[in-house]
């Protein structure tokens, strides 16, 4: 860990102003995933701003008749609120599917929408990385690459999104709000959010430089059967291999959104398009563009299987 | 105390401690925090220096040059400890890579230098500064591309490398009913929860480790011979351990560069090794391949049996012995096993919980499942048709000591409701889950170790015991307690028990199941050196003297032990030294696994929903601690079935999934409900205490009996584990079920 210096914000103005006045500053909230990357000298702040104390952790109704979720929410008290497990269930779902009752009374709403990957040559300083050294190469293309992206992929990396809160607030269609230096404020729709990693998969979504996520917006509650499925190695506390959240609306317009196989939360048209025609036709829509390695080609398979398991889900 | 006759009646006998289930002694300390690892003694080791290790970024080659100033001129930097400065050391007997290496480079993570630093920070931050120039040299990495070229490695701890007895061949052409399949085995962690941890401090030329070590007088052995120095000047103090399986064996980086850079920087200096470090800086579970043939009439009899075993290590490191079991476990008249060491330059294999039964039966069981769906029988039925009372390889000449595999298999069948699976694969479903029953046989050797101890009462009473026996989290203080308590005649909290310090009498040590019954029979020995002092003083009889309620006690005259050791107290030291009953009496232990798994329909997710198992090992010491042992192991063998593996990247030669994120092992959420039953056994041939190993008995097996399950849920049968999602899907046929 590099030595770094620390400032509390007081506002989110101060804050974000201190992001981009400040070489090198990052924010923290809940640490869970930038403490352990600067450990392992992975991320180098100069500088922490310290955003837990700016009041962003409500969960409002909107005008609009959707919710406002604070930044700071924890994936605890979000996975718990009553509005969510009522109107947003797959959220809650999905929450709850991810790390371990320690680290989600630690982690945030807006921490989450940037966890890193897990691919381990990203891990390993020593190895090469086009994510963590651009330029470097990409060590999992031609290594051990079981876990990693079949979507989204690029020559330059394959490095999975491993978050389930953003496969389901992907699903949701959310906006995620954010303030400027210059005090301006915009929302970001979360399919433009995340970017793909193309030549620079070192570039992980579309905040500015010192912009800071204060809350994630959900429209109104599209109603329907909510289900969010994660198959992994173990029955707790590992990432997805395939993780699928859905709704199945009852007007038919049922949508599907894809964790564990893409480079960043994953949905696609023609998916949604497919789901009466069962499963399996949904699976050939969502991975037609999928780019297998060896390794990974069987993540097709089991998002097909997962897809069969969530309609059995349904139907029973 | 030389052991070399059957045991006889002894105090021992009497069970009124032994044989009890207690909470561990150690227990209260431990939930606590009051009970100091090695990385936490600050009480002993005060204003002690950080070091970090760095590995190295290769893993085949040579340093050409290192560049250390930006380290060194970093905050907090009090020194650097590399093979330039470190003078001239030895290497160990049982490290196979020098701890410190350079300039040659034998594994990728192989220690290279020590930061040492005022915090762990600093001393973190400028490991990251020290820059290596490397020249890499091709290395081998892929056991299967090695295996054509390996060799018959040395005869080993498991015996020699390769046995025979009949003709394999001729017994195996003639069988009615044949089995020749290959099984293959990962790299394995051990993913002990404290990492390798030492604290080390000079005393002029005397040396200090506050260490977490399974193996005291082993390690100050190998210690010595490394810094080539006196073993006198050495002293290992190791009272507390979070786990080992095997990983704290030996003397490993942590205690080599502790002792170096305490040197070095003039004050106590502590190392860990960091958890994304340990897979490949330290030891690990050689992967396996693995032929097994099975010919049987149509009885499912044995008649010829082979286990061939491939597995790979670092030039001068050791095989897998994973045929051990196969020599011992059913009958046969035509018998053959083999063991063939590639050359690798992956990190070093060793010794990992049950090496050698812990992989050779996930290959046998599964064998012998398939042997009797091809004849049509039982699975517990064929185990039980195939045992054999004596070492099948030598003959009835050599009995077993104890053997009571048919007990633990027909008990065992009883308990888990074996009679309620369906022999045909595939047909019983509970919703969205296909449900299947598995059996697998647990055999585990029994070995012995010479161990000692010394044994004292106060004036007061209170019975203290010291010896270098460890306690890796397996209850050593308290089956030590237990033992001192019953042979002098008072209650468990009369009675201290001080481990893990060189400057107490060499043990057996906590290694290969043979800690528990090695260690208290030393306990035993010196306990019967001190009651005949005892009876002595009271002038008594040492053989008719009785040793209860405090007193020594002959006929109705008795006189209370603490008076009789006086203010000065009384000790006696003996060790217990075993003779040639390993040799005239074949030695193991035995049980029968039972699992219930589901396996979704759609996904091929496995969930393990009942275990089951009934195990023999002589006489169980404590109950309480003996189950937490089994359920562990059995809990281990879930893993080595579903989830654990070593990735290995063939480029660039290390294991890729190198932290707890990355290499999984069960969490609660994949272990139910696990009953365990021990068999009444008292084996008299293996020790005065009558008992056997039981640490290891319960990974032996339990992965198989999941294997066997998911064939009996699915129809599937797997070969290479672990038995992972897209090998199930792989195998699965059509896309309609899994």
């Amino acid at each position: 860990m590099r030595p770094f210096t620390y400032s509390r914000a007081a506002s989110v103005e101060e804050a974000a102003k201190t992001a981009a006045t400040t070489p090198g500053a990052r924010f923290i909230a809940g640490g869970t995933n930038l403490l352990d990357l600067m450990k392992l000298q992975i991320e180098t702040p100069a500088h922490l701003i310290d955003v837990n104390h700016l009041g962003l952790d409500r969960i409002e109704p909107t005008a609009e008749g959707g919710l406002k979720i604070g930044a700071l929410v924890r994936n605890t008290d979000l996975a718990a609120d009553k509005t969510v497990r009522r109107d947003y269930a797959v959220l809650s779902r999905a929450l709850l599917a991810g790390a371990s009752g320690q680290l989600r009374n630690k982690a945030t709403t807006g921490g989450n929408l940037l966890q890193r990957t897990r691919c381990p040559y990203f891990y390993d300083t020593r190895m090469p990385c086009n994510k963590r050294r651009p330029g470097s190469g990409c060590g999992a293309l031609k290594g051990v690459s079981r876990s990693l992206a079949i979507l989204g992929t690029s020559e330059a990396c394959i490095a999975q999104h491993p978050s389930d809160m953003a496969v389901a607030l992907r699903l949701l269609d959310a906006q995620v709000d954010t303030a400027s230096a210059d005090g301006s404020r915009r929302s970001i729709p979360i399919a433009d959010f995340h970017l793909l990693p193309g030549d620079t998969p070192h570039i992980e979504n579309a905040l500015k430089p010192g912009e800071l996520i204060t809350s994630v917006t959900l429209p109104r509650p599209l109603g329907g059967t909510h289900v969010y499925r994660k198959v992994r190695d173990r029955a707790s506390y590992a990432f997805a291999l395939v993780s699928v959240a859905a709704v199945f609306a009852k007007d038919g317009q049922t949508r599907f959104a894809f964790g564990g196989i893409a480079t960043k939360p994953w949905r696609t048209p023609a998916a949604d398009a497919a789901a009466s025609s069962g499963a399996a036709a949904v699976a050939e829509a969502a991975l037609s563009d999928a780019r297998p390695t060896v390794h990974n080609a069987f993540k097709q398979r089991l998002t097909a299987r997962t897809l069969a398991s969530l309609y059995r889900q349904k139907g029973a | 105390m030389k052991f070399d006759t059957p045991a006889t009646t002894n105090p021992i006998d009497r069970g009124r401690v032994i044989g009890i289930p207690h909470d561990r002694i150690d227990g209260a300390a431990k939930v606590t925090g009051t009970a100091p690892y090695a990385y936490e003694r600050h009480d002993a080791a005060p204003n002690a220096a950080y070091g970090w290790i760095v590995g190295s970024a290769i893993a085949k080659g040579r340093i050409n040059a290192m560049d250390l100033r930006a380290a060194e001129a970093a905050p907090g930097v009090l020194g650097i400890v590399t093979h330039q400065n470190a003078g001239a050391l030895g290497k160990g007997n049982m490290n196979t890579a020098p701890l410190l290496g350079g300039p040659q480079i034998e594994h990728y993570e192989q220690a290279v230098a020590l930061v040492i630093a005022d915090t762990l920070e600093n001393a973190r931050d400028a490991a990251q500064l020290v820059r290596i120039d490397y020249a890499v040299e091709q290395g081998r990495f892929d056991l299967a591309a090695e295996r054509d070229r390996a060799v018959r490695p040395q005869d080993g701890f498991g015996g020699p490398a390769d046995t025979q007895a009949g003709d394999f061949d001729a017994g195996f052409a003639k069988a009615a009913v044949k089995i020749d399949q290959r099984y293959t085995t990962p790299d394995q962690s051990h993913a002990m929860l404290e990492p390798h941890a030492t604290t080390a401090a000079w005393n002029g030329d005397q040396l200090t480790l506050w260490t977490a070590n399974q193996m005291i007088a082993w390690s100050v052995g190998e210690m010595a011979k490394t810094l080539q120095i006196p073993k006198e000047n050495i002293r290992f103090v190791s009272p507390y351990i979070g786990g080992g399986f095997g990983a704290k064996l030996f003397l490993r980086a942590d205690a080599l560069l502790a002792a170096l850079g305490a040197r070095l920087a003039g004050r106590p200096v502590k190392v860990a090794i960091a958890r994304p470090q340990i897979p490949n800086n330290t030891t690990h579970r050689p992967a396996t391949i693995q032929r097994i043939r099975l010919g049987a009439d149509k009885h499912g009899v044995i008649d010829a049996i082979a286990h061939e075993v491939w597995s790979g290590d670092l030039p001068g490191g050791g095989a897998e012995t994973a045929a051990q079991q196969t020599r011992l476990l059913y009958r046969g008249a035509n018998r053959l096993t083999t063991h063939r060491l590639a050359m690798l330059d992956l990190p070093e294999g060793n010794a990992m919980r049950a090496p050698g039964e812990a992989v050779g039966l996930l290959a046998l069981e599964v064998a012998m499942d398939e042997l009797a769906e091809a004849c049509g029988i039982d699975p517990v039925e064929l185990r039980i048709r195939n045992d054999v009372q004596y070492d099948p390889e030598a003959g009835p000449q050599r009995p077993f000591s104890s053997r009571k595999l048919v007990e633990c298999l027909r008990q065992g069948a009883e308990r888990f409701g074996w009679s309620h699976r369906n022999p045909k694969p595939g047909q019983v479903r509970d919703g969205r889950w296909l449900v299947g029953m598995g059996v697998a046989s647990a055999f585990r050797n029994n070995l012995v170790m010479k161990s000692g101890a010394r044994i004292g009462v106060d004036g007061k009473g209170h019975v203290i015991v010291e010896t270098d026996m460890t306690d890796i989290g397996t209850g050593s203080y308290t089956i030590i307690a237990q033992t001192a308590a019953e042979m002098l005649g008072v209650p468990l909290e009369a009675v201290t028990v001080r481990l893990g310090d060189s400057r107490f009498p060499a043990s057996a040590g906590s290694g290969g199941q043979w800690g528990a019954n090695s260690a208290t029979a030393g306990v035993y020995a010196a306990a019967m050196a001190l009651r005949a002092k005892l009876a002595e003083k009271a002038g008594f009889p040492a053989d008719q003297a009785l040793f209860e309620d405090g007193l020594v006690r002959l006929g109705n005259q008795s006189q209370p032990i603490g008076t009789l050791a006086g203010g000065e107290g009384l000790w006696a030291e003996d060790s217990i030294d075993f003779g040639d009953l390993a040799e005239r009496y074949a030695q193991a232990t035995f049980g029968a696994h039972f699992c219930e798994v589901g396996v979704d329909i759609d996904t091929a997710e496995v969930r393990v929903r009942r275990m089951g198992g009934a195990f023999a090992a002589g006489r169980i010491l404590n109950p309480k601690s003996a189950r937490s042992q089994v359920i562990g192991a059995m809990t281990m063998g879930v893993g080595a079935a579903l989830m654990e593996e070593l990735s290995v990247d063939t480029r660039f030669g290390f294991f890729v999934n190198h932290d707890m994120a990355e290499y999984l092992v069960p969490v609660h959420a994949d272990i139910p409900q696990q009953d365990v039953l021990f068999i009444d056994e008292l084996d008299d041939k293996s020790s005065p205490m009558k008992a056997k190993g039981v640490g290891e008995l319960g990974i032996c097996g339990a992965g198989a009996a999941v294997a066997n399950a998911i064939y009996n849920a699915t129809g599937i049968r797997l070969r290479d584990y672990p038995l992972t999602i897209d090998k199930i899907l792989a195998a699965s046929v059509g896309d309609r079920s899994a």
